[in-house]
Parts: structure tokens; sequence; C-alpha cells
């Protein structure tokens, strides 16, 4: 089975170690194990949710907010750009989903 | 972690190298070429250049103290003729410091075949002046180590970034001085890394310095990350800083220091590399790795360790590089780049201080001697831009 990982007992993402399918996968952490299913594919070190999170309520990794979410996120849903927002950076949400390059730069 | 001593160089101040380098030093831009030919072919031969024209005493600090750095043995300096930073003056602080140092414009000696001619032969000359150095003998507490990250993604504050830090932990008990910085990757954690000075005093430092960063990348609108990290699963900067800020281990942070700066005393410091407010503007910080790489050697860093979740393939003039990703699917692809894989941690196949053991032997073999992955493929990327930071100037008591 795949394998994602929580660093801090209060984060609410934890980090996929191998790509995976929309599947169950192995949720490994300092103290607990259970299984927690993806309902998409997510790549190596992208995260997950870990439970249901509401608009605006903070992303939680190695035990402190490391961004907000933009939109309703589901259980077992990627979490990243697209509805993760940094509290600092205001271009963050602004970028495409897949390379992380941003979409306005003129190449002409 | 082994306690076996290896052989260094003995410099007349005092401090010791693991390398006995000649040090090729440009300028100007217009004298790269002539530098660069003279150092090829020459395998102890490094080259740094500075590409402006104009005065900037950031530069020329840096410059000196590469020039002075204990893996450097001798020094050439060259210049164009027509550029602010003078050549001659670089060589009299380096003889100054009791090493051998030459200097020459390319327009006193004729253009370039001449000027490479001449180059060469007086890197032959210094070659001979530094064979005799004597040889002492070198353990973990005369050793600086610095730290960096690039091309970071999800492994790195999993597994790159811990087995640094726990090495960090091991080299500072042992009397060792570790450097980290990137205070531009400490967005969002500015209690937590207050917390980890040693005196109130140094945790005030650090709240000025967390400031200062964060105050810099609101200003110029560019926070330290970029698309391979995102791509790579860092979704935001404070996501990357957590991860960032766990190469720096688990001690306290004995003080601050800022570019071509030396600790000291032994202990973990954090680099400050942020430009100071000036009447000049000098845009983006931390513009790239290799920036970082060389003000970590300029605080004396004998040994850099860069944390690559992505992959990268740099190397470092000076100080070698030891290239550590945490992400083995990156070291199965890249492995004729990267030393270490410190995703092992993360397939269960080595506890993190099995992994920090088997990094401590890399960093003390290459201290003996053992070159680098890039060391050994010539990669000596360098870095050198105007800038301007609060720092004494050399009369004033300049410790590089």
């Amino acid at each position: 089975m795949k394998e994602c990982f929580r660093i801090d007992m209060a984060d609410n993402v934890a980090t996929l170690l191998q790509d995976a399918g929309a599947e169950a996968v192995l949720l490994r952490g300092l103290v607990s194990v259970r299984e927690i299913r993806l309902t998409q594919p997510i790549k190596t070190g992208h995260k997950v949710a870990l439970c249901a999170l509401e608009s605006g309520a903070a992303i939680v990794k190695y035990g402190v907010t490391i961004g907000e979410a933009t939109q309703h996120i589901a259980e077992g849903e990627w979490v990243h750009l697209h509805n993760c927002r940094s509290r600092y950076d205001a271009q963050s949400s602004n970028l495409n989903i897949e390379t992380g390059s941003r979409e306005e730069t003129p190449y002409v | 972690m082994s306690e076996l001593a290896w052989q260094g160089y003995l410099r007349q101040d005092g401090r010791k190298g693991i390398r006995n380098l000649l040090l090729v030093i440009y300028t100007v831009q217009c004298a790269e070429f002539v530098a660069h030919e003279v150092a090829r072919g020459e395998s102890d031969a490094h080259v740094i250049g500075f590409p402006g024209c104009y005065d900037n005493a950031y530069a020329i600090r840096l410059m000196l103290a590469l020039a002075r750095h204990p893996n450097v043995g001798g020094v050439l300096a060259i210049g164009l003729g027509c550029e602010y930073t003078q050549p001659a003056r670089i060589a009299e602080v380096v003889r100054h410091a009791g090493r051998p140092a030459e200097a020459f414009f390319i327009q006193d000696k004729g253009g370039t075949s001449s000027s490479i001619a001449h180059g060469k032969s007086l890197l032959a000359s210094l070659r001979k002046s530094i064979a005799e150095v004597p040889r002492v003998p070198m353990d973990w507490s005369d050793l600086v180590v610095g730290c960096e990250c690039g091309g970071s993604d999800g492994t790195s504050g999993l597994a790159g970034n811990p087995v640094v830090g726990r090495f960090y932990d091991h080299l500072v008990d042992r009397g060792g001085t570790a450097i980290f910085e990137e205070t531009v990757e400490m967005i969002g954690l500015r209690e937590i890394l207050a917390r980890r000075g040693k005196t109130p005093e140094v945790q005030n430092r650090l709240l000025e310095t967390y400031d200062k960063a964060e105050r810099y990348c609101h200003s110029v609108r560019q926070y330290s990350i970029s698309p391979g990290n995102f791509a790579g699963g860092l979704t935001t900067i404070e996501e990357k800083s957590m991860g960032a800020l766990s190469k720096s281990g688990s001690r306290a942070i004995e003080g601050v220091i800022r570019v071509a700066e030396r600790p000291s005393a032994p202990g973990l410091w954090l680099l400050d590399s942020v430009p100071d407010s000036s009447f000049m503007q000098y845009g983006y910080t931390n513009p790239n790795d290799t920036e970082g790489i060389m003000d970590l050697i300029s605080a004396g860093a004998h040994i850099v360790l860069f944390v690559t979740g992505r992959g990268s393939v740099i190397g470092s003039p000076i100080a070698p590089l030891i290239k550590i990703t945490g992400n083995s699917g990156t070291f199965r692809r890249m492995q004729q780049d990267i030393d270490f894989n410190a995703g092992c941690v993360l397939d269960g196949s080595k506890t993190l201080d099995e992994a920090t053991k088997a990094l401590a032997e890399i960093v003390r073999d290459v201290a003996d001697g053992a070159h680098t992955k890039p060391e050994a493929l010539g990669h000596r990327e360098y870095f050198i831009m105007y800038k301007h930071q609060d720092t004494p100037s050399l009369s004033e008591g300049c410790r590089a």
C-alpha cells in the first residue's frame, strides 16, 4: 500500500511518500497508523487533506499554519495552489497548478 | 559520529583549511574570459569574479573574505584596467594575511594571449610557494560547515533537511561551527525562530533579522519560492520555510552574522544576506542558490551541504559542495550529481540517526580530501552581485 506521512499530531494534511492514484493509502505518523482514501491522484511530496476543511480554515503542517483554504476541501482531497493560499505571498494562488509557473508573464 | 582526525593546511592567521587552492579573481566582467583561460587545465585553480565596473563595498568585502578563506593558499587578481575594483589592493590584503598573491591589469600586458600566458606563469610560481604549507591535524571542532537548500520539494522538509539538522546538532555538540542562512525562507516563523536564540539579546537580533527579511520580500513582491518548489508539492512560502528551518537542527543560535563576517565562536549561527537599506535599490534578494552558497563560504565554511529535493547540478568554488536529496526518485535519476540519498529515512531503510551517521562519514572523508560529486565533475559556479549591508569597514575591524 502507498503511504503518506503526518509530521505533527496537530496537522490536518499529510505528505504523500509515493505517487498515488484515487486509492486508499496508509497514513503514517510518529504514533499512529491508519488508512485514508484519496479522492484523486496525488504525487509524491504533495499534500492530502486528513479531514474536511471549510473555506478560510488554517492548513496545518509541522504543527504550524502554512496557509488557508480558499474553498471547501473534502477529506482525501489534494491540497495545493488551487485551494490553499499563503497568508504572506499574494501570488501563491495565481500560478499554474501543475508547473507552478506564473500564467500572466508574457513570452512575446 | 567518527572522532577520527584528518590533516589540514595551517594558515598564518591560525585557521586551518581542508584544501590548498589557488584562487583567480577578476574584478570586472571584461576580465572574465582571460581569468577563466588562465585557470583552464589547472585543477587546483578556482575562479571567482565580480561583473560590475562600479564601486561596491559589499562585493569587495565578499571577494576579500573569499580570497582569505582557509581553503585558499594563494591568489591571482586580474583586472582590465578601467574598473573601480582594484586587483592590486586585493593582492595586498591577501599578502598582509600571510599568503602569496599577485595582480595585474590586462591593458598593461598587451591583450588576451599575453595576459593568459602571464597569468599562467604567475599561477605556476604561486603553486610553488604554497607547496610547503604546514599540515596539521584537524577535527570536528576546527570545522565550519554551511548549509543551503535549493530545488526543494515535499521531501526536503521530511528527510533531506532534518538529516542535515541532526548532523548540525552533532557538529555543534563536538565543538564545531554550523552556519545556516536563507532568512527569506523563515517567513511565517517569526516566534519559532526567535525562541531559538541563546540569550534575550540574540532573540531580539533574530526578531530584527526576521522582520527585515519579511519587509524586504513584501517590498519587492517576490518570496523565495519557485515553480519547481510548487511542482514538488510545496504550496506556500510558510510551508517551504518550516522545511528549510529544519536544516538548522535544534541547538540554540549563538548569534547573527552578515555576509563576509565570521562567527566569533563555535556553535550554531544564522547568516543574514538580505540587503540593508541604502540609497541604491538592489532588487530581488537571494536571486539563486549559488548566491547563498557564496555567502556561506565567505563566512568561512570549509564545506557546504546542499539539500535538493528536485535535483540540482551546481557546485561551488573554494569549499566543496556535498549534495543531498530526500527524494529517492531524484537520487536514482541524478546519482551522477548527488552525493547522499536521505530518502532512506522515508522508506524506513535507515533511521534518522543512521542516516546522520552516514552523512557525517561523507563530511569527514571530504574534509580529508575526498572529492564530492560536483567537485569531481568540475562544477565551480559562483555569483557575486551588487548589494549593500551595514557591516563595518575593513579599517574598523573586519574579521573575515
